[in-house]
């Protein structure tokens, strides 16, 4: 290219930004991450393909691992749903920051006059709508193989809990472990037993909803799910900003 | 426009900024310049509220760091030697993620005006990532100017660019300089920092070890002041 005059005029004179309100900035900066992230994702599908073929690999051997019966069927699912979606969220997740990580998005990101959980929340929001499709493929495909109804609404809202509470503790993690040379060894070591709550009160309320049992029983492991989702995404909140900054 | 007192910047136990002094005029164009190590890097860094001060002052556009540091942010362009954009996107789309979290009003038309300006217009829906070096700094400063900020730190910027590339960043930076915007730039290529900044700053042991303003001194001097500027520190 020619090194040229340059008689460009701006459109915005310094210091006389059209300032929107707090309130809009953030939510306009929270969905253009979740709209970047979809995007570069639909391109490259990157990140979904490694999800899903763990995914479908790991319910594979299982299915040829575990001779079931239809009783040992229904406490066995909860288990092996809940370690295909945590191990396939951990791949995600891992990938899903080291794209910000290439070419210094990060602290492109990181510039934004915006409040930083603004950052925070879209990349939570991307990981989650990714994390969801993943079990929106696998449960079909699940109920097929193992011969098992997986689309009871219980048994959906437990997943949506787990998911979210998953990814709120995960984002966060994942967010730190990405400056590390050994992300990928780090993410799993740091998240799993933090995550630990969460598997625990969703591998027991699926598995009550599978098997039947009456709701009320199911109740204590569902609240307890909520109560970590919230307790998670407030505290990613509220260190976030500390998380990222030098 | 920038002032800085007595900023100490620790990691562990290593202490990379000393107790540094740095003060911009709006207008000016300081280029920063100091051996391999010195603490450039950190003190952009510092400067454009990645990195926080361990001690010290340090107050951009009036708002203080890192308590004020939206307000500063929304007056910064950055530009390092790594352009800071999503291979997977394309260039249009990068310049759109970045007006959105800027909130650019009037965003089509200014991304129209800063591919024009960067010279990139006709690659406006290739990927990033097809992109050569000099093409993705060349819309690395389309990013930085998006918002048209008050201040640009440019750490580095002509890092791995070929001459061409290197002429096109030199046109936007006396552009850029021209509309009376302050520049810190951090450089080693100290022929074309002679031609472009208004004032030369060395940064060596912490400290700004040296200062001179470019009337008061000869092109061909430059050298021989930086040299003695970091053998005296």
């Amino acid at each position: 290219m020619k090194n040229r005059a340059i008689s460009v005029k701006n459109s915005v004179e310094p210091g006389k930004t059209d300032s929107p309100s707090a309130t809009s900035a953030y939510l306009g900066a929270l969905w253009a991450v979740v709209w970047k992230d979809l995007i570069a994702e639909l391109r490259s599908r990157e990140l979904l393909s490694a999800m899903l073929v763990f995914s479908l690999l790991v319910i594979l051997i299982f299915n040829f691992a575990l001779e079931l019966d239809p009783q040992t069927r229904s406490t066995v699912t909860a288990g092996v749903l809940w370690v295909t979606f945590a191990f396939a969220g951990t791949l995600g997740l891992n990938r899903s920051m080291a794209t910000e990580k290439d070419r210094g998005c990060l602290d492109g990101l990181l510039l934004a006059p915006v409040d930083r959980s603004a950052l925070y929340f879209g990349k939570a929001l991307g990981n989650l709508f990714f994390m969801f499709s993943v079990e929106l493929i696998v449960l079909p495909i699940y109920s097929a193989l193992y011969n098992t109804n997986l689309f009871q609404s219980g048994l959906l809202l437990v997943i949506a809990l787990g998911s979210v509470g998953y990814v709120a503790v995960g984002t966060l993690l994942a967010t730190m472990t990405v400056q590390a040379r050994t992300r990928e060894v780090l993410l799993p070591i740091l998240l799993f037993p933090l995550a630990i709550p969460v598997l625990i009160a969703a591998v027991k309320s699926s598995s009550g909803f599978l098997q039947g049992i009456d709701t009320a029983e199911i109740m204590p492991w569902l609240n307890l799910l909520l109560v970590y989702d919230v307790i998670f995404t407030a505290v990613a909140y509220m260190v976030f900003d500390f998380v990222v900054e030098e | 426009m920038i002032e800085v007192r007595k900023l100490v910047k620790r990691f562990g136990l290593k202490t990379v900024l000393r107790g540094l002094d740095f003060q911009a005029q709006a207008g000016e164009f300081v280029a920063l310049l100091g051996p391999n190590g010195a603490g450039k890097t950190t003190f952009l860094r510092i400067l454009a509220s990645l990195s926080r001060p361990s001690l010290g002052e340090v107050k951009i556009a009036g708002y203080r760091l890192p308590d004020q540091a939206t307000a500063v942010r929304r007056r910064l362009g950055v530009v390092s030697h790594l352009p800071l954009l999503y291979g997977d996107l394309t260039a249009e789309e990068n310049l759109k993620f970045y007006g959105r979290m800027y909130a650019v009003p009037d965003l089509g038309k200014r991304i129209a005006e800063v591919l024009e300006l960067v010279g990139l217009a006709a690659r406006r829906r290739d990927l990033v990532r097809t992109f050569s070096r000099g093409m993705q700094q060349r819309l690395a400063i389309g990013r930085a100017m998006l918002h048209d900020p008050e201040v640009m730190l440019f750490d580095e910027p002509h890092t791995g660019l070929d001459q061409e590339a290197c002429s096109m960043l030199d046109g936007v930076l006396r552009e850029v300089a021209a509309r009376g915007r302050t520049v810190v730039m951090t450089s080693h290529d100290l022929a074309r920092t002679a031609e472009l900044a208004s004032r030369f700053d060395v940064l060596s042991g912490g400290l700004i070890a040296a200062s001179v303003e470019r009337g008061e001194i000869e092109p061909n001097d430059l050298l021989r002041f930086y040299r003695q500027a970091v053998m005296e520190a």
